[in-house]
């Protein structure tokens, strides 16, 4: 029905640095994830058909499609979100190092598996308890004032705020929030990071910022991101995963996609035929 | 011209459309003038309403003046009346109503807001606005039959078992007095807390919650450290909602208090209310100044009152704008 | 799982089972109430009630039509006087005023709103009862009147303004004067919205009992005319709970049973009203 192009990929692995959290080892895998027969459903709507997928580790892999494809609820069933809308329903297997993630416990799931959404949404804390939010849940050993650092300065946010930690997260501009969330997400190490059109709803400095952090952060974790800015995914990832009505219509490396894609349905929305 | 209005205005002659448009102008005049007279009455009402509470207590303002509120006496044969057991009885009732209600209304309202589904939710929440609607002197006619006996029979002397070492339980279990008239009012509020905090709390941002969840919390955590704290004006100005019905509220209090104008450490003790005072002893008031005093009270509770909505108010206004202002790039 | 996220995920599951049973207490004082109200009034209400005069102590077979009527004739009243102040000044809010004035008619309405029964009560003491030195039917039906103003002014100026701009538009653009859309497009639309709250209004002054006490006083005859003092149903019930006899107590209940039973009808009457209409924003 569809052609599926998953790419096996060996990948020479670096993982990503471990300090204090337990964490499973699995054995270094190429496929940090891998998603099998996904399908899905809001009530009686069927909103995803048989979605296979690998999700290669320390790459960044994008999710592209016009409005309403079900990028963001797939991107949302890898952490398991979905479950927070009662009429959702998920058939399929999907795989973190190997373990069935819709078997484990899901607030162990989420720590490994961190989110970033479309609008910046701090909490109402000040921009270090945003960051330390968190460790302090999982009773973090690590000294605080250390980590939260770390985080920042792996955002990229470190210098901006180092001297107003303490004041509101609200007081940032909207591109300096959203780095906030992307620090507030890393600081659990997590070993995969997901984010939902990170810039939407953003200004080009910001997006270009921010675009060049997610390329910097693959060392440390393994990206997944929707966008809708084609030139976005082209930029920055390297898979590419098109989505059209549910389905996958095409998964290939960036370069390839962009330029021979093998579907006339994916070549007709780089080129912008339809939106 | 024909006196029509009829309203398609069609090409006539232009003296005709002229004394039409003019019509047309006398007529919504007039209705402008109409309903502004009865808008201006609204707030003529309550102008008069603080003047009169004003004149009406003249008397013991001059004879008292601010002692009136720091005098433990209320002695209508020897005319000397002070506030100060009244103050402290409607204080302490509605100290131990908030002890109460607060956690009872919070814990209530997150679970309506977010655990149950949608229609339960609403199903409940309808439930509890009907709490809201039942008149006081009914939860009087309770309050009298079935919580003071109960008081009496069971649970003061429980506490007096156990705690009775504390000042707080000391004294005979009557039934009646502080803590009965406290937790009448905190069953009176608890609705007050549960639909406003609900409302607060369902108007957080969904993304809040999800932030909170994909870091890995429980739901609970979510809750209580994310959802919470973000509705945290809004739930508070509920509580100053709550207090200020609490502190009008006259029959159901007058009819467990006891009546004395009684100052003690006890909850196991009567005491009065100034709003349950007021209702008790206006008929039998005989003289000015009795009168006046009672009045006097009347306006020093409408000014409490008036304070806490004006703070609820602004507390609740204040978490819906922190929920729109977010995330502006 | 670790024995930390083991212990968390024990605390989320019992402090929302915590938040359950504080959502299943509030809830259940309602059936408590009504229970009660049932169980112990119930049985005296009878053909007698409704319609003898209240009798002495000792003797049986009284009733409380006094109160009844009374308090018709309080409601009555107050929504005389409280309805037309109520709608006509929502009606200058939503469609004549500038900002300035309308923001001093709602807080002039809100502070009445939030003022004590019992302050109402005096204030109509002083105003009617005090000048022409006797209680009346009159001053308890201007206490409750006033009480049903800012209910009234509020709700309505809502359902008002949150008629769409496209309806009021169309009539404009055929011509019609401003009143003329007010009184045939504008007030028709919101009729729903209006009714419940008036209805809602109507119910929260029906049960209240501080206002009266020193205006309408009580009576235990029948009351005539607009200038005597008269019974009514709240301020029975409190008498009667607080006397020493078990027959008022028992009667208490049934009026208890009777007044609660029409106020939670009328509410639910209201919600259903507006439910059926179109959605409007909730005052």
């Amino acid at each position: 029905m569809h052609a599926s192009v998953r790419q096996a990929v060996s990948v020479n692995i670096t993982p990503p640095v471990t300090t204090g959290a337990t964490r499973e080892t699995g054995a270094p895998a190429d496929m940090r994830m891998s998603i099998t027969e996904v399908n899905f459903w809001y009530g009686s709507k069927q909103t995803l058909f048989d979605i296979n997928l690998g999700i290669a580790t320390s790459k960044v892999t994008a999710l592209i499609g016009p409005s309403g494809c079900g990028k963001s609820t797939l991107l949302r069933t890898l952490n398991r979100m979905h479950e927070t809308v009662r009429s959702a329903r998920l058939e399929g297997e999907i795989l973190l190092d190997g373990k069935n993630i819709l078997a484990q416990d899901v607030t162990q799931l989420r720590r490994r598996v961190g989110m970033v959404f479309q609008r910046p949404n701090p909490f109402p804390k000040s921009i270090f308890e945003n960051v330390a939010y968190g460790l302090r849940i999982n009773g973090s050993k690590l000294p605080m004032p250390e980590a939260v650092e770390k985080s920042l300065r792996h955002a990229a946010l470190w210098d901006e705020v180092k001297d107003q930690l303490h004041k509101s997260a609200y007081d940032l501009s909207g591109g300096q929030q959203q780095r906030l969330c992307i620090a507030r997400a890393l600081a659990v190490e997590p070993e995969v990071l997901l984010l939902d059109e990170p810039c939407s709803a953003l200004d080009p400095i910001s997006t270009a910022k921010i675009e060049e952090l997610l390329v910097q952060l693959k060392d440390l974790c393994t990206i997944v991101t929707v966008t809708h800015n084609m030139q976005q995914a082209a930029r920055i990832s390297d898979f590419t995963a098109f989505l059209l009505v549910g389905q996958l219509i095409e998964f290939s490396p960036t370069p390839q996609l962009f330029t021979k894609p093998g579907d006339p349905r994916t070549e007709a929305y780089i080129t912008g035929r339809f939106g | 011209m024909s006196s029509t209005t009829t309203v398609v205005p069609s090409a006539g002659p232009v003296a005709g459309s002229r004394s039409f448009l003019s019509r047309l102008r006398e007529g919504d005049e007039i209705a402008r003038l109409i309903t502004f007279l009865f808008a201006a009455s609204v707030v003529l009402i309550t102008v008069l309403l603080v003047y009169e509470l004003w004149v009406s207590s003249v008397l013991p303002r001059h004879k008292f003046g601010l002692a009136f509120f720091v005098t433990r006496v209320w002695d209508p044969v020897f005319d000397n009346f002070g506030a100060l057991p009244f103050i402290y009885g409607t204080v302490v009732t509605s100290a131990v109503a908030l002890f109460i209600a607060v956690p009872l209304g919070i814990g209530a309202s997150i679970f309506l807001a977010e655990l149950a589904p949608a229609r339960v939710s609403d199903t409940l929440e309808f439930f509890i606005d009907l709490l809201a609607a039942v008149p006081s002197v009914i939860y009087g006619v309770l309050g009298i039959f079935i919580v003071v006996p109960l008081m009496r029979q069971f649970i003061q002397p429980a506490l007096k078992n156990t705690l009775g070492f504390l000042p707080l339980f000391k004294g005979p279990a009557y039934g009646i007095g502080f803590l009965t008239a406290g937790v009448v009012l905190a069953i009176m509020v608890v609705p007050y807390i549960i639909s406003v905090s609900r409302e607060v709390l369902l108007s957080v941002p969904r993304e809040q919650r999800e932030a909170a969840l994909a870091l890995g919390s429980t739901r609970w955590e979510s809750t209580w450290k994310v959802v919470v704290p973000f509705a945290r004006s809004g739930i508070l100005g509920s509580i100053f909602l709550a207090l200020a019905r609490a502190l009008g509220e006259t029959m159901a209090v007058s009819m467990v208090i006891g009546n004395a104008p009684t100052i003690s450490a006890s909850l196991l003790s009567p005491g009065d209310s100034i709003a349950s005072v007021i209702a008790n002893q206006f008929t039998e008031a005989t003289g000015d100044l009795y009168t006046q005093s009672l009045i006097e009270l009347g306006l020093v509770l409408f000014l409490l009152t008036f304070i806490l909505n004006g703070l609820a108010r602004i507390l609740i206004v204040t978490t819906s704008q922190r929920g729109s202002g977010l995330g502006n790039a | 799982m670790n024995p930390r996220l083991r212990w968390r995920k024990f605390v989320s599951n019992f402090m929302l089972t915590m938040t359950g049973c504080c959502a299943l207490i509030a809830v259940s004082v309602l059936f408590f109430i009504l229970g009660n109200l049932v169980y112990r009034g119930g049985t005296s209400i009878n053909w007698n009630f409704f319609t003898k005069l209240p009798v002495p102590v000792g003797e049986t077979g009284g009733g409380m039509a006094n109160a009844i009527v009374g308090s018709g004739k309080l409601l009555l009243l107050a929504t005389l006087f409280g309805v037309p102040i109520g709608f006509l000044g929502a009606v200058y809010l939503a469609e004549f005023s500038g900002n300035k004035v309308a923001f001093v008619v709602r807080y002039a309405a809100d502070l009445l709103n939030g003022a004590p029964s019992i302050v109402i009560g005096i204030f109509a003491f002083t105003l009617v009862v005090h000048p022409f030195k006797h209680f009346s039917t009159l001053a308890g039906g201007v206490a409750l009147g006033i009480m049903m103003i800012p209910i009234t002014l509020r709700s309505t100026e809502g359902f008002l303004l949150g008629v769409p701009r496209n309806l009021r538009e169309g009539a404009m653009a055929l011509g019609a004067s401003k009143w003329k859309t007010i009184v045939t497009v504008i007030v028709p639309a919101a009729y729903r919205g209006i009714l419940t709250a008036i209805l809602l209004a109507f119910a929260r002054v029906a049960g209240e009992t501080a206002p009266l006490i020193f205006t309408a006083l009580g009576n235990s005859y029948w009351s005539h005319g607009w200038n005597e003092p008269t019974a009514s149903l709240p301020v029975v019930i409190w008498n009667y709970a607080l006397s020493a006899y078990d027959d008022w107590h028992r009667q208490a209940w049934a009026a208890g049973l009777v007044l609660l039973a029409l106020i939670l009808v009328i509410n639910i009457l209201a919600r259903a009203i507006l439910s059926r209409g179109m959605s409007v924003p909730r005052a």
